[in-house]
């Protein structure tokens, strides 16, 4: 192996670690048994006073907590749905031929992932209020779902590329309507790009914190929401608890969603 | 060792498209249908997305309430020149439209506006029309009778231009610059100047981000397109997780790991690079700021690169040596402007991503960590200054658009791919 080669590996290594270190190590520190930052000496020396799971109890315990996964999973679940209806649609739409004016219906659609979002939450903190929306459970839904949209369209349309549209002139001619056409031959050769685009759109929704500061109340709070106060307020063990459950949900997320892919491309119709 | 097919045209290898899988070109009645079904998402999109931003971004140009409330006033400023102190017209129009303030709470809401072209206007508003009743004519001199701030020329500038419906002052205030009190432009006083730095930083911070994102992400793409199937989705994994875990739990990891008193710190000063009282203050600065956001946002750069390089053969860069170039010539005359598509892509998706960039500068970056987002926040929750926050918004929309279209132009929408 010449010096460049390891050169280039040492760089690569050097950025993965970077990259996932510190998700690593706020692991063993959520199981920290004082209310630290930091490896105690016990902990460094393996006893086992040094850990507890009373950051954990402290969360699970914790009726706020348990209200914000509560409100995450309504607004986020709602979001989902609508984001995946409305997004598989324009991806259906967009995927064959030439749609006049193309590029401007992708800018817009686009436009939820490019938006610094603080500009978006700003917009929607007055028009929101004046329709009534603001600190609702339905704003925040209406909210995640123009910004979770984008995913699903590229994920579907992704998948779409892969889509043999003969199928549907055959199960046309067969006499089925667009309706059952879609939903008993398109819909399950595409299935795994919509799965990942609403999980895409859900996470989108799971993760969001500044439409939340914006238009949600009291009574919408949210567990990224949750997570941002208790950064800024009392920094404590506990939010390392938090976020090693929200990365355990990372991986289910990223393990089903690399699974779909993997199983998008055996279904793709190999060109030619 | 996997079999590649050997290249047909280089462009292939250029634009990573799929081929195009029609059944038959589309009929005119399929293209429309396509618009109807694409219908439903973009009205929601417009409604509930696009019109709330629109509706805010004209708060920056339109200044309804003083207008409405002080209508002879700004009638009666409407042609003064600014270079004297307005005649008695201007004087009895103000008082009368303080008489004519239909509520209590007017008096604050106006004074309010009007602070934020002039300080000091507040309590000068809510005085005079707390008094107005009592006033009497000629009002040229009972005015400055009344407070003696009636007769600075800057007071009248102030109202020439807070009532207007339509203004241009909260443009000037995000470019640093004012209406003066002869109702030309000028420069705001030095110790007020704030968004001018603040939008170089702001640039500077996402250049910086986009820097060290190519530096760290362009070898790790390399590898992993490199790699053999089975290695090649270990690390897709390792890259991925941080890019499916919520920003929130990974601005805490860096403020665990990077705090005085956090990992980071405890190892420096345990392999000695640093003395106990010497620990270094890494997060709650720009510090704290540049690293949180570049770990953030390198998936972006990694991704399109990735799908750029996954596209060159390797017989290529052996054809390059096999000819005589040495490594790093190979590199860079035939993988290098091979792989631009990507740098570009990915480049710009990491520039746009972290000139908007709000939360991990809000949590992480201090007072000298702050961009430009974060002063919007705070116009629109704290200092309610919706007008100017809107402006600030609108520049920064601007830039982002411009950059979005050169994106769209090299990269193409369809581009924008995850996992």
């Amino acid at each position: 192996m010449s010096g460049w080669r390891i050169l280039i590996r040492v760089m690569a290594g050097l950025a993965l670690v970077f990259l996932v270190a510190p998700l690593l190590v706020i692991v063993p520190l959520s199981f920290n048994a004082e209310p630290f930052f930091t490896f105690t000496p016990a902990m460094m020396a393996m006893e086992s006073e040094g850990y507890s799971l009373r950051w954990y109890r402290a969360i699970l315990e914790d009726g706020v907590w348990r209200q914000a996964l509560v409100n995450s999973l309504i607004v986020g679940g709602a979001a989902t749905a609508i984001a995946t209806a409305l997004g598989t649609l324009a991806a259906m739409g967009l995927a064959r031929g030439n749609v006049p004016m193309k590029g401007a219906i992708m800018g817009l659609i686009i436009s939820p992932m490019i938006t610094p979002v603080i500009i978006a939450a700003a917009g929607m903190y007055f028009f929101y209020s004046d329709l009534g929306l603001a600190q609702t459970h339905l704003g925040l839904i209406l909210a995640h779902a123009a910004l979770g949209a984008p995913f699903v369209v590229i994920t579907v349309t992704a998948a779409l590329t892969g889509y043999d549209w003969n199928l549907t002139r055959a199960g046309s001619s067969l006499g089925a309507d667009p309706w059952t056409v879609f939903f008993r031959v398109t819909l399950p050769l595409i299935l795994p790009g919509v799965i990942s685009g609403a999980l895409f759109a859900f996470a989108t929704s799971f993760d969001e914190v500044v439409t939340v500061l914006f238009l949600g109340g009291p009574e919408q709070v949210t567990v990224p929401r949750k997570m941002w106060s208790g950064i800024r307020e009392q920094i404590s063990p506990a939010i390392l608890a938090a976020a090693t459950l929200l990365i355990a949900v990372a991986m289910i997320l990223l393990i089903v969603v690399e699974w779909l892919r993997r199983r998008g491309e055996r279904m793709k119709v190999t060109p030619r | 060792m996997s079999f590649r097919p050997a290249p047909r045209r280089i462009e292939e290898y250029r634009f990573d498209r799929q081929p195009p899988r029609e059944a038959a070109i589309p009929t005119a009645r399929q293209n429309r249908n396509g618009l109807l079904l694409t219908l439903p998402l973009l009205a929601f999109i417009a409604v509930f997305f696009a019109a709330p931003i629109g509706a805010m971004l004209w708060r920056s140009v339109s200044n309804p309430l003083p207008a409405s409330l002080m209508p002879r006033t700004a009638a009666a400023l409407a042609g003064w020149d600014g270079a004297t102190l307005p005649g008695e017209t201007a004087f009895a129009a103000a008082v009368e439209d303080l008489r004519a303030l239909p509520e209590r709470q007017d008096a604050a809401r106006l004074g309010a506006q009007l602070n934020f072209d002039y300080g000091g206007l507040n309590s000068l508003i809510r005085k005079t029309a707390r008094e107005a009743a009592k006033l009497t004519p000629p009002y040229a001199e009972s005015l400055p009778l009344l407070d003696r701030k009636w007769s600075d020329q800057a007071v009248w500038a102030a109202l020439a231009v807070g009532t207007q419906a339509l203004t241009a002052k909260n443009y000037l205030a995000a470019l640093d610059m004012r209406y003066g009190a002869d109702l030309g432009v000028v420069a705001a006083p030095e110790k007020e100047r704030l968004y001018l730095m603040l939008f170089g930083r702001t640039a500077w911070v996402a250049g910086l981000v986009t820097a060290l994102c190519l530096l760290l992400g362009y070898p790790l793409a390399y590898v992993l397109a490199t790699a053999g199937p089975r290695t090649a989705g270990v690390l897709m994994i390792l890259l991925l997780l941080p890019f499916w875990t919520s920003l929130l739990v990974r601005t805490t990891a860096w403020i665990a790991l990077l705090q005085s008193q956090g990992v980071v710190n405890d190892l420096m000063v345990w392999l000695g690079l640093v003395s106990e009282e010497g620990r270094v203050q890494m997060v709650y600065n720009l510090t704290g700021t540049l690293v949180a956001m570049t770990q953030i946002l390198m998936p972006f750069m990694v991704l399109p690169l990735y799908s750029v390089m996954k596209t060159i053969p390797p017989t290529y860069l052996r054809a390059a040596s096999s000819m005589g170039a040495r490594p790093l010539q190979g590199f860079a005359r035939v993988y290098l402007p091979m792989t631009m598509p990507g740098v570009a892509a990915g480049a710009l998706l990491v520039f746009i991503l972290a000139v908007g960039y709000y939360i991990t500068p809000a949590l992480v970056g201090g007072p000298g960590g702050q961009l430009i987002s974060n002063l919007i926040a705070y116009h629109m929750q704290q200092s309610l200054n919706w007008g100017l926050a809107a402006a600030l918004g609108t520049i920064l929309l601007g830039a982002v658009i411009a950059l979005y279209l050169v994106f769209n132009k090299l990269a193409g929408a369809d581009r924008l791919r995850f996992g």
